[in-house]
């Protein structure tokens, strides 16, 4: 696939936007806030940074994508079927009984999830074993984990980043998306991380802060990344949750909600006016 | 039987350098206990294919089940407290649910742990385990047992719990026993009884065997090796042909051997079986030898049943 510019990333995100509404909307459940958040950094991704193949999607040399903070499948989902992994009109069965679209990521039910996420804080491990396994096997391809600031309150990922220290895992980018909010209220308020940038740097990781929600600075942190040598890359995205719904920015109640049908209409006619 | 004793957790170790040599794919990873889970032996052999994750288990878990999505064949080691005490969400979440290629042999159950005491004698692992679906559950009872078996689970694919023990046991089988995983091996052809038993009470159930054939009681002897599958065929035929069942396991009676036989007699063919275990309490702090005295794990806990 050819490189996507920026103005042309900018159409993709808006309609990974669109796919996240549609979901939630539809399945009358599922995170809203947390995918919205992401979806600019998931675009950037799958349609320019990673070197995948939706016709193999097991191909053993493609880079790695795991989303730890796996309640945000929406913004994952809509990046896989926009890419062509399944039809884009199976986003409309998700979370229902009859579909392989599961609440969470399930790698072996939906092509292209490369991991199976859920339960909070696991990701990062599980990016390690696929980043020491490429160095073993002497392949170049990259590991990419998205973790949420609320989730690096769980000791797992601090285990693990102890461990990409380690063996110095620099075909590993962790992806922090730093929206400030969990489901009880503001990172502060709940259990503060911060400082975020501070402890990611004294783990070893070389650190790099950007606005989550610029495309440019984006794949910019993604070439600085590939550069890194010897160490762990933790890009930290300020980010907003429910980014580009009015209604739904920085408000912590749209963590897990679905729109109703009032809100589901407002929040696609704010999308398609911009 | 024989007199010399060997620990499940050495067979292990050298059993993990063997397989080492012939498959490049295996790794093996520990948390800060490699000298006594015995994988000390394959880190000495391939450095480059060692992983000593400090203590943390959790994390240890999850990069297994990271190496085995990419093809390697992971072996993870700790006491099996912390493995699957520690790491449960993990060996459920990223382990079991996706169904990866992950082999946890687990020393120290049980306990026969010994001096440690109780917080480090695990005797839930096989109830929390064998409640997960794709995973398969062993417990060897002995030097060749381990032998096979851990050389077996890397022919096989999906997630594994291999159960070892501290305490050195006698050595059971000959080297060329043919063993299979999901069926129970049947020593013995008694008929006033059968002793089910599985790890280290394996050894126990054969000497209780010897002191009932004195007294002209003959029982058999079953080892159930695995434990999930459970050899459903094997515990039927036993109960219809023998007139008394007993289960003994260094495991509490809530969710291990004795719970998993009572599950398929109840559905298939309902018997009282009297259960020996720990008895919904924890350990403490003993010889493993006078633990087992003092929690009636033994061999005269067993002559005790057939009595009457």
């Amino acid at each position: 696939m050819e490189k996507l510019g920026i103005q042309e990333l900018e159409q993709k995100a808006r309609q990974v936007r669109k796919d996240i509404i549609e979901q939630v909307y539809h399945a009358k459940s599922g995170h809203p806030g947390g995918s919205l958040s992401i979806a600019d950094i998931l675009t950037v991704l799958y349609f320019r940074e990673m070197k995948i193949n939706p016709q193999d999607p097991n191909w053993e040399e493609r880079d790695r994508l795991i989303l730890s903070k796996g309640h945000c499948s929406p913004a994952l989902y809509s990046c896989l079927a926009n890419r062509g992994y399944f039809p884009i009109e199976d986003l409309k069965t998700f979370r229902n009984i009859n579909s392989y679209l599961q609440g969470h990521p399930d790698k072996n039910k939906v092509p292209g999830v490369d991991m199976t996420t859920g339960s909070l804080g696991q990701g990062l491990s599980v990016a390690n074993g696929m980043a020491i396994a490429g160095k073993m096997n002497n392949q170049k391809y990259r590991i990419y984990c998205i973790l949420g600031d609320g989730e690096i309150e769980e000791g797992q990922i601090w285990e693990a980043c102890m461990a990409s220290n380690k063996y110095k895992l620099d075909n590993l980018c962790v992806i922090l998306d730093n929206n400030n909010l969990q489901i009880d209220g503001t990172i502060e308020e709940v259990m503060s991380s911060y400082p975020i940038d501070e402890k990611f740097k004294s783990f070893g990781f070389e650190v790099i802060k950007i606005d989550g929600h610029d495309i440019e600075e984006i794949i910019k942190a993604f070439e600085v990344a590939k550069n890194v040598k010897g160490k762990p890359t933790c890009v930290i995205a300020k980010t907003i949750k429910g980014k580009g719904i009015d209604f739904m920015e920085n408000q912590a109640t749209w963590h897990g909600k679905a729109p109703n049908d009032e809100q589901y209409r407002q929040a696609m006619e704010g999308l398609n006016e911009r | 039987m024989k007199d010399k004793k060997v620990a499940t957790r050495q067979s292990y170790g050298e059993t993990l350098v063997k397989i080492g040599k012939e498959n490049e794919n295996i790794v093996v990873l520990d948390a800060d206990l490699a000298g006594a889970t015995k994988t000390d032996l394959f880190a000495k052999e391939f450095p480059d294919r060692f992983f000593d994750l400090g203590i943390a288990e959790a994390n240890m878990l999850g990069t297994s089940a990271g190496l085995a999505t990419c093809g390697k064949i992971p072996y993870a080691s700790t006491f099996a407290v912390f493995a699957t005490g520690r790491g449960y969400d993990q060996i459920r979440n990223s382990i079991c649910y996706p169904n990866l290629n992950v082999k946890i042999c687990a020393t120290h159950a049980g306990v026969t742990v010994g001096e440690d005491g109780a917080t480090h004698q695990m005797l839930e692992d096989l109830s929390l385990m064998r409640g997960l679906p794709n995973m398969t559950v062993i417990s060897p009872s002995d030097d060749t047992q381990t032998k096979w078996v851990i050389e077996e689970i890397s022919k096989i694919q999906g997630p594994v719990y291999v159960r070892l023990a501290r305490l050195a046991t006698p050595i059971i089988y000959e080297e060329n026993q043919k063993f299979e995983i999901g069926k129970a091996i049947q020593l013995g052809e008694g008929t006033d009884g059968t002793v089910f038993a599985t790890g280290v009470t394996v050894a126990e159930a054969i000497k209780a065997q010897e002191q009932l054939k004195q007294q002209g009681i003959h029982i058999r002897v079953v080892d159930v090796h695995t434990i999930k599958p459970i050899d459903k065929e094997r515990i039927i035929k036993c109960a219809k042909e023998t007139k008394k069942l007993v289960s003994i396991e260094d495991h509490s009676i809530i969710g291990g051997l004795g719970t998993a036989i009572s599950e398929v007699l109840t559905e298939e063919y309902p018997t009282k079986i009297e259960r020996i275990g720990m008895k919904d309490c924890f350990g403490k702090s003993g010889k493993a030898e006078e633990l087992m005295e003092y929690f009636g794990l033994t061999a005269n806990a067993i002559v005790e049943k057939f009595r009457d």
